[in-house]
């Protein structure tokens, strides 16, 4: 998008709140900062979320697949601790099938095809909403019922919302979901309420390892820099930060993260984009359409006969 | 099922509903357990694709109906007029009966925001309806025909917008089967519109004066068909979303309704039975055709693959 248009709908802006049309001497910019690579998948973020954000319960199964029995973000689900467990070679760190156990005949020896691969590993992320610079969640509702605060963080007002649905397959990362309880869109806030009296975010307080880190987004993107590069010179290349870059798809994520693979291991979308950076073509394809119905109808009726 | 991001590779190269044999021309991609990577639209069947059809519909007849209007063909306006408005007001009703809370309907209109189709959608809809039902109302009653002629008029402004507002509506979110042909979406929507509108017209307009209509309906169709195959040529991977499952089937069916439509309108100003003939089956493919690019949008959300491979085959988006 040329500069010309003031990014509004895609690319680098640094400052969303004011041009959400707040003052200038609104707060600062507040994010998350989750560092994957101390998650010892407690939950205790999902937990204290629930409990301040008086979410309800939402299904206590069994997903048999992993010690994520949550599943997903959802309308009730704010947090969610993703859990991933790997083979890796040690010396390498280069992954390996893990041969788990499944149904029928044993597999023939999996020491043998894991080579050196000798090291199980388990990746814990506590996944949570982005609160995009670039938010498709909120520019295409509907009603004005998702806003941006601020503090820079999207948030829907529940008595606005009419239910709509259109936010759920706008965001990119499957984050916003319709609760079936009061038919009305719902995500996490990051504690709204709590950040008005200069309080921590649930999560963050309750995480014991500092893996959730909040606070001024400017600063957690440089301590985020230097852990990568703490990492790195520890031997863990495989460190990357995800969602920090002003640059990408959605203007840059207020909530990102370090990672230890792929984002897609971690069930994020590799490479995001805000669908409302193709709108300005979209509209111009749709009036194009519009012009050709109208003058195509139009001709129908020049044929003459009855 | 295992418990690896990299083994959900093998589990899903295929889909799980099917058996493999359509595993092929599927690179392995890693992802969470095969979880969805986006949320599945939570509209649903058939308020949605009923609303898309309806919408479209009415769009297409209100602009048969001034036409008609203008060329002094009353039976084809009655019917444009009657169309558009049973149309518009039944779309309205399938939006606010998707509602999660049908009660606020009214916040539609609360703002104005042209970044949301939906919003702006509604500001189209809304005065839409109202239009095309006084003018409907008018016509019923005989009365009133300078201003209706007038509010049909208005009517006839904002109908194009609604034949391709929709294409906008589905483009305009993370869904790849809706999102990647946001530049064929409207002109499939649009041809679908006036072959729904045609249809409707060939039927319940006597033959001696249904002539523009069974036009409206043969180019509609031949629309669909043509610009419908365009579309998925150029979807790249989100095409095997159109082409297989349930979306596929239903898809297919519409291409064979298209097909037979025309045929059937070629008749149908010497056959009653014919005329009937292009009107249903022109009805039913433009019904059809919005309900399997609805599901084949359904289906690219649900699989994870729609949403990873084309992401790590493009490069990084950077301004």
């Amino acid at each position: 998008m040329s500069p010309d248009t003031g990014n509004r709908l895609s690319g680098p802006l640094p400052d969303p709140s004011q041009e959400a049309g707040y003052p200038p001497e609104h707060p600062q910019r507040s994010g998350f900062f989750t560092d994957t690579s101390v998650c010892i998948g407690c939950k205790a973020c999902e937990v204290a979320c629930k409990e301040w954000n008086l979410l309800p319960e939402d299904g206590l199964n069994l997903t048999g697949m992993s010690y994520d029995n949550t599943g997903d973000l959802g309308a009730d689900t704010w947090r969610h601790v993703a859990f991933v467990e790997q083979r890796i070679d040690p010396s390498t760190r280069s992954r390996v099938d893990i041969g788990m156990p499944g149904m029928g005949a044993p597999e023939p020896a999996p020491q043998q095809e894991a080579g050196d691969a000798t090291e199980v590993r388990w990746l814990m992320s506590s996944d949570v909403c982005k609160h995009c610079t670039h938010a498709a969640c909120l520019d295409v509702c509907p009603t004005g019922a998702l806003f941006r605060s601020e503090h820079g963080t999207v948030v829907v007002q529940d008595d606005v919302c009419n239910g709509c649905g259109y936010c759920v397959p706008a965001c990119p990362y499957g984050v916003i979901d319709m609760r079936p309880d009061t038919g009305g869109a719902s995500k996490c806030t990051l504690c709204q309420d709590r950040l008005g009296e200069g309080m921590t975010p649930a999560c963050a307080k309750a995480c014991p390892t500092e893996s959730i880190q909040y606070g001024p987004l400017d600063e957690l993107r440089e301590r985020a820099e230097q852990r990568v590069e703490q990492l790195h010179e520890q031997g863990v290349t495989e460190a990357r930060l995800y969602g920090h870059d002003p640059r990408d798809g959605v203007g840059g994520d207020g909530a990102f993260f370090l990672l230890l693979d792929d984002p897609e291991v971690y069930g994020l979308p590799p490479d995001p984009v805000v669908t409302t950076r193709d709108l300005p073509a979209m509209a111009k394809y749709a009036a194009a359409a519009a012009g050709a119905v109208a003058a195509t109808i139009a001709g129908c009726f020049l044929g003459g006969g009855r | 099922m295992s418990a690896d991001g990299n083994r959900a590779e093998s589990a899903n190269t295929g889909r799980r509903d099917e058996p493999s044999g359509n595993d092929s021309g599927r690179e392995p991609f890693r992802s969470y357990y095969g979880n969805p990577v986006i949320k599945e639209p939570t509209w649903k069947v058939p308020d949605v694709p009923a609303y898309l059809y309806l919408g479209g519909m009415s769009g297409a007849s209100a602009i048969m109906g001034v036409l008609a209007d203008a060329s002094g063909n009353g039976k084809l306006r009655r019917v444009g007029r009657l169309c558009a408005a049973v149309g518009s007001t039944a779309s309205v009703a399938a939006l606010i009966h998707d509602l999660g809370r049908p009660a606020r309907f009214l916040n539609m209109l609360r703002v104005f925001k042209p970044t949301s189709p939906l919003s702006v959608g509604s500001w189209i809809l809304a005065p839409f309806s109202g239009l095309t039902g006084a003018v409907a109302v008018a016509e019923i009653g005989g009365i009133a025909q300078l201003p209706a002629r007038l509010a049909a008029g208005g009517s006839a402004v904002l109908a194009p917008g609604m034949t391709t507002y929709t294409a906008v509506l589905l483009a305009d979110t993370a869904v790849p089967g809706w999102h990647e042909v946001y530049r064929e979406l409207p002109f499939v929507f649009a041809s679908s519109a006036m072959l729904g509108a045609g249809a409707l017209g060939t039927a319940l307009v006597p033959r001696s004066q249904a002539a523009p209509a069974r036009r409206m309906a043969v180019i509609g169709a031949a629309g669909e068909l043509v610009l419908g195959r365009l579309m998925e040529r150029r979807a790249g991977r989100i095409a095997e979303a159109y082409r297989t499952g349930r979306p596929g089937k239903v898809l297919r069916a519409a291409r064979a309704l298209s097909a037979v439509c025309p045929g059937a309108a070629l008749f149908a100003g010497r056959s009653r039975v014919a005329a009937w003939m292009a009107g249903l089956s022109g009805t039913a493919a433009s019904v059809a055709t919005r309900y399997g690019v609805f599901e084949a949008g359904r289906e690219t959300a649900r699989d994870p693959y729609y949403t990873v491979v084309p992401q790590r085959e493009r490069e990084p988006v950077r301004q």
